[in-house]
């Protein structure tokens, strides 16, 4: 069947007894695109993972793979592929042998398969490794074995569960790089959940934030930066204030906030609650006279020309431009 | 500031000497020697014993301190010792495999299906209770079950599954493989639930993701990771019904012979040097199928991990 959406979750809900996991969650991913599924842990989104994967059994609703529906299938016949947190190798099996396993269970012979894999551990750089044991193998390593054990089912929708979680923070950069350059390349859709909003910012074309077993928002990462619906979502994904004004509460970038309050601008008074030097900018942290934590982010330059202390009554203001009305719920 | 650190500077040489270190090669000694000492004297000491006697000279009245062969000499060209050691051979192998089924599925069952930790625990505990009673009480328990008017034959003939209560229930060799299974499926249990407790259910995972059915999953990912438990129970299983002669006697009513059988015969009637060349021999044949064990599963390497 024709269609222009790789995954399609229609009211897709998981209950484990009388607790609910995901409830009735709705979403479209476009063909061949990085989503990202975000938000703090206990959100739901590993959960939305595995039903798709379908390592979970859907409780409500329905999840289509390119127009069919897959509720009901096992994973092999869904045309997806996960790739675990804890990466899942075979300890007892080689790189070769643990990137061939699908092959060999599909009853590929011995020389094609090995071909096969070797063909697969060479795209992510492993091909002289192919003799090792798992537990030979760094993190970084073991990951990228795992993505070529994954890759090699020539899945449509490859799952991706915490990949990065692992990894120290030079080799997450790197890696995420590569990953999306496997996933233009490849030109099939990733699903990589993740509860860092950098991460997910630096790679999704479609950012998903859940909370609570709801999808709260979901749109390209920039849509969600620039206009976040909801106090929660703008807190969530960082370097944001929610101020409270006379008509609701607002959201404004932290950098777009400058200390003081000079002519026309919206501000509000505040103490100063912290002082950090970042390098380029200096992060001033406030509490508000109405009771909001905030802060701005100044460039260095402009701190030190006017600089204040912790425990000094200042004001936080911003241009009315840069200020984004959020609804008033959650 | 400065004093203070002169200060601690100072106490820590006196505090090092409040407690004299002992070298460690006196402190190794110290740890391994007790055990080295127990395995010594009940171990190594009586089988050394064996080995002499078993070179000895014999009459129907004593001893005679000898060097001969022809206790071993004997041994090995009695049809006797063939006719015992292949029906010992012959209920090892079958009392092997089913514990291995038995015990392999239990363990399965107990680590993977059950997901309440009490419950596990509580199952594991039916399992083990039994053998806090003698090996020899819960052979002759079976006795009454399975005898021609025991429990088993008249509730058969009670639900008019048969007419005539089955012969072959006791003293046979199917009460005596009864008997062992029921003794010894805890020992193929406890070692292989022990490997599967270390497989991280993710790998079962992933070979669903792969596209692996139940029966490949279990061939290709929890057989081979769980090798050292079946390895270990079945070298327990094996050696114990070797090393058996009680339940060959009670439950076969005299029909079956076993090595060690053999053997109580022949202390019975006070031939020792016999009897040692006799165990030496048992002691050698063992040794050997286990090593063979041990070669096809590298237990030693599996367990340090």
């Amino acid at each position: 069947m024709d269609t222009n959406y790789d995954v399609e979750l229609a009211k897709v809900t998981k209950r484990y007894g009388n607790t609910v996991a995901v409830d009735g969650i709705s979403l479209r991913i476009p063909k061949a695109s990085y989503c990202c599924l975000l938000g703090p842990s206990g959100c739901g989104k590993t959960s939305t993972l595995r039903m798709i994967a379908g390592h979970e059994v859907i409780s409500d609703g329905d999840i289509l793979i390119q127009g069919q529906n897959v509720s009901d299938l096992p994973p092999i016949e869904r045309g997806t592929a996960m790739m675990f947190q804890s990466y899942a190798l075979f300890p007892h099996l080689n790189c070769l042998d643990n990137v061939a396993f699908s092959l060999k269970m599909r009853g590929m012979g011995k020389a094609e398969r090995h071909a096969r894999a070797k063909e697969f551990l060479a795209l992510v750089h492993m091909q002289d490794y192919a003799m090792r044991l798992p537990s030979q193998l760094s993190g970084g390593q073991q990951q990228r074995v795992a993505l070529a054990r994954a890759l090699i089912t020539k899945p449509r929708v490859l799952l991706l569960d915490e990949p990065l979680s692992a990894l120290d923070p030079f080799l997450r950069i790197k890696v995420r790089e590569e990953l999306k350059r496997l996933q233009r390349e490849l030109g099939i859709t990733f699903i990589h959940v993740t509860h860092s909003q950098d991460e997910a910012m630096a790679m999704a074309d479609l950012m998903v934030v859940m909370e609570d077993g709801h999808i709260r928002q979901a749109g390209p990462p920039r849509e969600v930066f620039e206009r976040p619906v909801s106090p929660f979502i703008a807190r969530f994904i960082g370097n944001h204030n929610v101020i409270t004004v006379p008509d609701g509460k607002i959201a404004v970038r932290a950098d777009k906030c400058r200390i003081g309050a000079p002519g026309a601008e919206s501000s509000v008074q505040g103490r100063v609650t912290a002082v950090e030097y970042q390098g380029t900018m200096v992060r001033v942290a406030l509490m508000t006279d109405p009771g909001d934590e905030a802060s701005a982010l100044v460039p260095d330059a402009e701190f030190y020309a006017q600089p204040v202390e912790p425990g000094q009554v200042t004001a936080v203001s911003w241009s009315p431009r840069d200020a984004h009305p959020l609804s008033a719920a959650a | 500031m400065q004093q203070a650190i002169g200060a601690t500077n100072k106490a820590w040489p006196s505090m090092r000497w409040s407690r004299p270190r002992l070298p460690l090669w006196v402190v190794s000694w110290l740890q391994a020697g007790p055990l080295a000492l127990v395995l010594f004297v009940l171990f190594a000491l009586p089988t050394f014993l064996f080995l002499i006697v078993s070179f000895f000279d014999y009459d129907r009245t004593g001893i005679y301190p000898a060097f001969m062969l022809d206790n071993y000499h004997d041994l090995v060209n009695s049809p006797a010792t063939i006719r015992v050691y292949l029906s010992s051979l012959k209920f090892a192998f079958i009392v092997w495999a089913v514990t291995l089924v038995v015990g392999f599925c239990v363990a399965w069952f107990l680590i993977h299906h059950v997901r309440s930790g009490t419950i596990r625990t509580v199952l594991f505990l039916l399992c083990a209770i039994p053998f806090w009673t003698s090996g020899i009480i819960r052979t002759i328990a079976w006795i009454p079950f399975l005898g021609r008017n025991g429990a088993f034959n008249q509730m058969l003939i009670e639900f008019r599954f048969t007419e005539h209560p089955l012969e072959f229930l006791l003293f046979s060799d199917f009460s005596v493989i009864i008997s062992y299974v029921n003794l010894f499926t805890l020992l193929m249990i406890g070692p292989i639930a022990n490997s599967m407790a270390k497989i991280d259910p993710a790998l079962l995972e992933a070979a669903r993701d792969a596209g692996a059915s139940r029966w490949r999953t279990m061939v290709d990912v929890v057989i081979p990771l769980s090798k050292t438990g079946i390895a270990l129970g079945s070298i327990l299983v094996f050696t114990q019904v070797m090393g058996d002669f009680f339940v060959v006697k009670a439950m076969s009513g005299g029909q079956s012979a076993s090595v060690v059988s053999a053997l109580s015969v022949e202390i019975q009637a006070m031939q020792y040097p016999p009897a040692a060349a006799n165990s030496m021999v048992l002691v050698v044949f063992t040794a050997i199928m286990v090593a063979g064990m041990m070669k096809v599963v590298d237990v030693r390497k599996e367990l340090v991990k």
